[in-house]
């Protein structure tokens, strides 16, 4: 599947831009500096925007498509931003059989946003990942650390509305 | 050079120990065949269409990147190797847009000609899912047809080479495609509209963005006064699309199928061309004397403009202010030659043949309007390419079309006006008529040899009229930057320098008729293009821009001096500093 790009505004601050910088600092001259600094990027981030993404082309002295390149090549990377809650919803083999697809399409429908995408309030985002190693609790889903099992679609409407309720 | 035997099918070879298999395969009578490969670019060995058998490898080798050594025993063509080859072109054709028989590059087509030679049977082998292509028309130079892609990236080597990199590889495995950054469609990058990416291109996913119909409703249109203009190197590749070796000029008979296709005139770039060296010339002593901005920029190639635009906007200042010939060309026939006969300029459709895509993007900038505001110097560019599509469509017995001359008063033009189209060749035109000027009289020598020859990078030191004149000659925009690097440094001690976008000049430019790899790896495109126009030159008698009889006469009767008012009014431009990102 081909990597979604955010078009949220971006909201970077400069001590962020200042830590990014130091490290594609330490990189510059390297032989594959790209890499290390898509990943120090994304933990000071979150994901890697274009206006990121050209910050580490401009420093390193490379194509901004290279770094591109890169970014969608690694699944590793995300180019869309995590919301305060990252809700993962496991498409693993066995919570595939139990429904989760069913599951994932109540989400959307619920919050409106596709995976690998996040709601313009910055509450949610969405990820459908792979095997979690909770087969057990099939199909599963976390929202950030908390982890629900055993779900039917009935019951999501229930779950998100205490996260935007702000009583989670 | 130490040497290594090895043997070939058995055949016993001695050949240079920094070879490749394909290399050495190559002298022995076996040209192996090759997709992704291109010489010196890119060296990858990704697309597997040269493997061969080494005897103790434990699987086949791609030959395009593997060494000879010491005793290596070869075999190209075993049952093995080729259902290996036929193999990866079926898998090919599994994700390909098979509508060969209206593509564009159908019989000039790599992956045609493999299957063609590998007797691949069945092209629906393997059916599944397509990738989803993307059609890409936001540029005005070219179409980028992902569905007809390889994934060889010899587009994405060829990008890299001009040091503008703004295509490749997105995503992995079945969503692999070849792109720009952030998906964003070929305008809105720092593309420099050269087109090297097309003639790189094995297939149909790269072709310029046709406009034979448009010129096919002009030249229909009986309110329409039609004038073509033809750059020199479109005479120089022309030939190659029916069947001439390569290096043929066939000058006349383009004329010829020109007049045929029902154009009112047909000028030559040509005169344009020994307008431009007056201009720049005139622009160049001047800025000698005045302390003007130095070392100058030809300004010819509107490949290297843009690059120099988006790139190093800095070094705008340096540019030399004159339009391209094509421009002047264009300007003046909307001008002095509709003046003198009469003609209505709204009536005249210019279209110039070039050997160029980026020349669709120059006709359209501002500042290009020499004849009123909304008239433009060149209504449609079309590419060497095109033309030899038309001159098909039209039905032209090319071959046996009688030798022409172009039509007078711009189909006039000096063996300086000729070499412009190969690197070298405006700066050696440019030298002619500033060495004559400084002098102050007419110099026998007008062979500047050290600036010639297809090398990316050449300088030279002249001495004229008591004058040390350096200057630079580059062609590729990867040497375009190393010289710009240079003078930001402030190490350029050059006086004058001249840029072509294309490696090699104009003959290998983005809309000249395309060869295959298996011709690009084994032979010099370049210098036999460029060949043709240096042999015009010296079979001319007049070979200095200013001795142009007509020029002169263009100078006497409208535009006054070289560099006058009225010729920057109507032969000089602009440029304007864009983005990179």
């Amino acid at each position: 599947m081909q990597k979604r790009i955010s078009n949220l505004p971006f909201t970077g601050t400069p001590e962020q831009e200042e830590k990014l910088n130091a490290v594609i600092a330490r990189h510059k001259g390297e032989k594959g500096a790209i890499m290390p600094c898509l990943q120090e990027a994304q933990e000071i981030y979150g994901y890697l925007p274009v206006e990121v993404q050209t910050m580490i082309a401009k420093g390193l002295g490379v194509p901004l498509e290279e770094v591109f390149g890169v970014s969608t090549f690694y699944s590793q990377f995300s180019l869309t931003p995590k919301g305060k809650y990252n809700i993962s919803v496991c498409l693993g083999t066995a919570c595939y059989v139990k429904g989760a697809a069913a599951i994932l399409d109540e989400i959307t429908k619920n919050i409106g946003i596709q995976p690998e995408e996040c709601t313009p309030d910055g509450l949610f985002s969405l990820t459908a990942c792979r095997c979690i190693g909770a087969c057990g609790l099939a199909p599963v889903m976390t929202i950030n650390d908390e982890v629900y099992g055993r779900l039917v679609p009935e019951e999501v409407a229930g779950i998100l509305a205490k996260y935007k309720e702000g009583n989670a | 050079m130490n040497m290594v035997n090895i043997k070939i099918n058995g055949m016993p070879l001695s050949v240079p120990d920094n070879y490749t298999i394909l290399q050495a395969a190559k002298e022995g009578g076996i040209e192996i065949p090759t997709l992704c490969y291109l010489k010196d670019l890119n060296e990858i060995g990704a697309c597997r269409m040269c493997v061969v058998e080494v005897k103790g490898a434990r699987s086949l080798v791609a030959s395009c990147v593997y060494p000879v050594n010491e005793g290596m025993e070869v075999f190209t063509n075993t049952p093995k190797v080729i259902k290996s080859r036929k193999m990866t072109l079926e898998m090919l054709l599994s994700v390909h847009n098979k509508s060969c028989l209206t593509c564009k590059r159908s019989e000039n087509c790599e992956l045609q000609a493999l299957c063609k030679e590998l007797g691949v049977e069945n092209s629906n082998r393997f059916e599944g899912a397509m990738p989803d292509a993307t059609y890409d028309t936001s540029t005005l130079h070219l179409i980028r047809d992902n569905s007809k892609c390889i994934l060889c990236r010899r587009c994405v080597a060829a990008c890299a080479n001009q040091h503008v990199a703004v295509i490749g590889p997105n995503s992995r495995g079945f969503d692999t495609h070849i792109g720009c950054m952030f998906e964003q469609p070929l305008g809105n990058v720092a593309c420099v509209s050269c087109g090297q990416c097309i003639t790189a291109c094995p297939t149909g996913a790269l072709q310029e963005k046709d406009q034979c119909a448009e010129v096919m409703e002009v030249l229909a249109d009986p309110e329409k006064y039609v004038v073509v203009q033809t750059a020199p190197a479109v005479r120089a590749a022309l030939g190659e699309s029916f069947g001439y070796p390569i290096g043929t000029n066939v000058e006349g008979k383009m004329v010829a199928s020109l007049r045929r296709m029902g154009f009112d005139k047909v000028f030559d770039t040509n005169f344009g061309a020994d307008l431009t060296i007056m201009e720049e010339a005139t622009e160049f002593l001047d800025r000698v004397k005045n302390g003007g901005v130095l070392p100058m920029i030809t300004s010819c190639s509107p490949g290297w403009i843009k690059f120099c635009e988006h790139y190093y906007p800095d070094l705008i200042p340096h540019l030399s202010t004159c339009k391209s010939p094509q421009q002047m060309t264009g300007a003046m026939i909307k001008t002095w030659f509709a003046e003198k006969n009469g003609i209505d300029p709204k009536n005249i459709v210019v279209v110039s043949v070039m050997p160029c895509v980026a020349k669709k993007f120059e006709v359209k900038r501002d500042d290009m309007n020499a004849a009123g505001e909304d008239i433009a110097d060149v209504d449609i560019a079309i590419t060497t390419r095109e033309l030899a599509r038309m001159i098909k469509l039209y039905s032209l017995d090319f071959k046996n079309l009688p030798d022409e001359k172009f039509d007078d008063i711009m189909g006039e033009f000096t063996g300086a006006a000729v070499i412009f189209g190969a690197t070298g060749g405006v700066m050696e035109a440019a030298l002619r008529t500033a060495a004559d000027v400084l002098e102050g009289r007419s110099l026998e020598n007008v062979e500047y040899t050290e600036i010639r020859g297809t090398k990316g990078f050449k300088e030279a030191v002249y001495k004229i009229a008591g004058m040390d004149v350096k200057v630079a000659v580059v062609s590729g925009l990867k040497n375009a930057a190393e010289v710009l690097d240079k003078i930001r440094s402030g190490e350029a001690d050059y006086q004058f320098i001249e840029v072509m976008c294309c490696p090699g000049g104009c003959v290998n430019g983005g809309g000249q008729p395309i060869q295959p790899a298996s011709v690009w790896n084994f032979n010099d495109v370049k210098a036999l293009r460029a060949k043709a126009l240096y042999d015009e030159d010296k079979s001319m008698k007049v070979r200095k821009s200013h001795e142009n009889p007509e020029v002169k006469k263009l100078y006497e009767e409208y535009l006054g001096e070289p560099g006058s008012h009225k010729a920057h009014e109507l032969l000089h431009t602009s440029y304007v500093a864009r983005n990179k990102y």
